[in-house]
């Protein structure tokens, strides 16, 4: 999921050259603590729950490849997942350890706003996917996301789909594998190299050997660790914060006259508040098109929920993970909150404020806390959820790479008949591929550093015109497969061309974000804003001009030719609908609650 | 997912959560019963110095420990099943 820097799930880095080995008080002196090599020491008893850790996983992966023989199990883990399981690996595969830390980050940079990206810029959209989405996805029948496109708008669409997802998430999967190798070797001191060949070889293994069922399963272990782990940094900093008004008036008395703790008030105009946004890019670019983008047509999240076992499973994956999802901000924007309170004024700072006497980033503020607060298997115990959190994204990083290589272009382009146990195979190899050239790439982005600038915004440059398309190809019978394909490449190149434009000239800026004030979020949320409503218009404009398909060839695809099983037999409380509506009321009453 | 055979995902959390529990708790035990070595008195300074008088590890370790056994116990895996 995108940052408020537009980044998606993960960290950017300079590599300090000193580094400290313990944490401040508020009168410590920054100097004094400026001493050996690595920020955190770990006992015997941290380093064995982290070996235990990577054993566990990789028996997993071993134990579950006997159960893993045909490409549906492969792909698709059999469809048999229950809600919980598909619910629970839904949000761990976005969960990454990067989407940890980098939003911690941002919380200690930008304060609650951060869980602006858990909120608005979530829950609405997994119910969305979860009500309206999910049964054309499911009874389809479709393996992928670009399959769903090739069945209602024709090789074209799918074809641009899958290359675009099969070669951004690898290189996204590479440069999160080096954003976590970078906190490794900062907050503890272990080799990069390392760090990167024994975590992704490890994935690799894993899922190579179960494929989908054992990345699935792996990663309601992840997610379970990840909590675990995570939790106590925000119990302990409350109880020596004295509660939530211990910590706001703390934050009130660091930072005078800087508002850190309220979502909304501060969104009335760009200038009053730290990230420079406005709440109409807030609604509107974040809540509609980024994260409906993302949430519901990333196939990395919605493979998840389309190998549950029944309709009614997999309309409720989306809200079990909804539910969790607005759970999320207690592990990773308080800890951010926690810093502010805590941690002195300037310790951390921007990625291009690092110096010899400032070398922490915004981003390690969640180990640092960690640090603050746990002793020996604790901090162990910490470290292992942020790894955890890095190999369950990058799990499900390959795993979609896998399905959408080899059924989306290697079927679909160079072999079209061949066995099932042959995919199988392909999907093997294409995980190891794609665990490959991911260590490639974090390879490639440690000498050329800008490279991850240009990736990231690449990748969202597909996700808010993809769900124009996807969404008019579900609600609109008349949408036709050219303008499908045209309102998709439409919304793409605009997206692109507003980029480049904003780097040829910066005052640009004015025209994309509507306002000269506007800071980088900003405009990556007008971008987004922008980009799908040129696909919108442009495939409804281009499908009003061309021959739509019949009828009959959009059942199981299109509202009003769908047959969707009644829920009316159910009692209420088992009726998805029931719990969306739960979600969506609880989702309320916190934004009115951190109003 | 429910295959004949199949061990359930929770009896592997539940093992796992077992042995971290125990890791911790032990940990936080050593760690509340020896006397703080002048060089750890000096990383304590560097801490939120109340951290030790939580003794976390030992209640965090003990909750590993029951929600493990739980899980453990409930989804251990059975002849006949």
């Amino acid at each position: 999921m995108a940052r408020p820097d537009g980044r998606r799930g993960r960290l950017t880095f300079a590599l300090p050259v000193h580094t400290i080995r313990h944490l401040p008080t508020l009168t410590q002196p920054l100097a004094v603590l400026q001493a050996s090599s690595r920020l955190l020491s770990l006992s015997s008893v941290d380093l064995a729950i982290i070996v235990l850790y990577f054993i566990a996983v990789l028996g997993i992966g071993f134990y579950l490849k006997r159960y893993t023989k045909t490409g549906e199990d492969f792909f698709l883990a059999g469809r048999e997942m229950t809600a919980w399981i598909a619910g629970l690996s839904f949000l761990a595969a976005n969960l990454g350890s990067l989407e940890l830390m980098g939003w911690a980050g941002a919380a200690y940079q930008y304060g609650i706003l951060a869980a602006h990206w858990y909120w608005v810029g979530a829950i609405p959209a997994m119910l969305l996917l979860a009500i309206v989405m999910i049964p054309f996805y499911y009874i389809s029948k479709t393996h992928s996301v670009p399959g769903y496109l090739m069945l209602r708008y024709g090789e074209p669409a799918r074809a641009l789909s899958a290359f675009s997802f099969g070669f951004m998430t690898v290189l996204m999967s590479g440069i999160n594998m080096y954003a976590m190798a970078v906190v490794l070797q900062v907050v503890l001191g272990w080799d990069i190299s390392l760090s990167i060949w024994v975590s992704s070889i490890t994935v690799a293994v894993y899922v190579g050997l179960g494929g989908l069922l054992s990345a699935i399963f792996n990663e309601v272990l992840q997610f379970m660790l990840i909590w675990l782990g995570a939790l106590l940094v925000s119990i302990i900093g409350l109880v020596e914060a004295g509660g939530w008004n211990g910590m706001v008036a703390r934050i009130h008395a660091n930072y005078p006259g800087q508002d850190f703790t309220h979502l909304w008030r501060t969104m009335g105009s760009f200038t009053a508040n730290p990230m420079g946004i406005h709440w109409v890019a807030i609604v509107f670019g974040l809540g509609v098109f980024i994260s409906m983008g993302y949430w519901t047509t990333d196939f990395l999240v919605v493979q998840r929920v389309i190998s549950a076992k029944d309709l009614r499973s997999a309309k409720l994956a989306p809200i079990i993970g909804a539910a969790f999802k607005m759970c999320v901000p207690f592990i990773v924007i308080l800890p951010g909150l926690l810093g502010l309170a805590f941690l002195p004024k300037g310790f951390l700072v921007a990625e291009n404020a690092t110096s010899v006497l400032h070398p922490f980033k915004y981003d390690y503020v969640l180990p640092i806390m960690m640090g603050r607060y746990f002793g020996p298997g604790l901090l162990g115990l910490g470290i292992t959820a942020l790894i955890a959190g890095f190999m369950s994204g990058m799990a499900g990083n390959v795993s979609a790479f896998s399905t959408v290589w080899t059924y989306d272009i290697y079927r679909a382009i160079f072999r079209k008949n061949a066995s099932d146990a042959h995919y199988v195979s392909v999907g093997r190899w294409c995980t190891i591929l794609g665990v490959l050239v991911s260590i490639g790439t974090a390879y490639l982005v440690m000498s050329f550093k800008s490279i991850m600038d240009y990736v990231q915004a690449l990748f969202s440059f597909f996700i808010a015109p993809l769900f124009g398309t996807v969404l008019l190809g579900m609600m609109w019978k008349r949408t036709t497969p050219a303008g499908g394909f045209w309102g998709l490449l439409a919304g793409t190149t605009s997206s692109i061309g507003m980029f480049l434009w904003v780097k040829h000239d910066p005052t640009a800026l004015r025209y994309i974000a509507l306002s000269p004030n506007a800071k980088d979020m900003a405009e990556n949320m007008f971008r987004a804003l922008w980009s799908g409503l040129i696909c919108v218009t442009v495939t409804v404009v281009v499908s009003l001009l061309t021959k739509p398909k019949p009828e009959s060839e959009l059942a199981g695809l299109v509202y009003g030719c769908t047959k969707i099983p009644s829920e009316g037999n159910l009692p209420v409380y088992k009726r998805p609908i029931f719990w969306a509506g739960v979600v969506a009321v609880v989702f309320v009453a916190i934004q009115i609650i951190f109003w | 997912m429910h295959r004949p055979g199949m061990i359930s995902i929770w009896f592997f959390i539940g093992a796992l959560l077992l042995i971290y529990g125990i890791l911790i708790c032990g940990a936080g035990i050593f760690e509340a019963a020896t006397t703080p070595t002048a060089a750890a008195v000096a990383q304590a300074n560097l801490r939120w110095e109340g951290v030790r008088n939580l003794h976390i590890g030992i209640w965090w370790g003990g909750l590993l420990i029951a929600m493990g056994a739980v899980y453990t116990i409930k989804f251990a895996p059975r002849k006949g099943k």
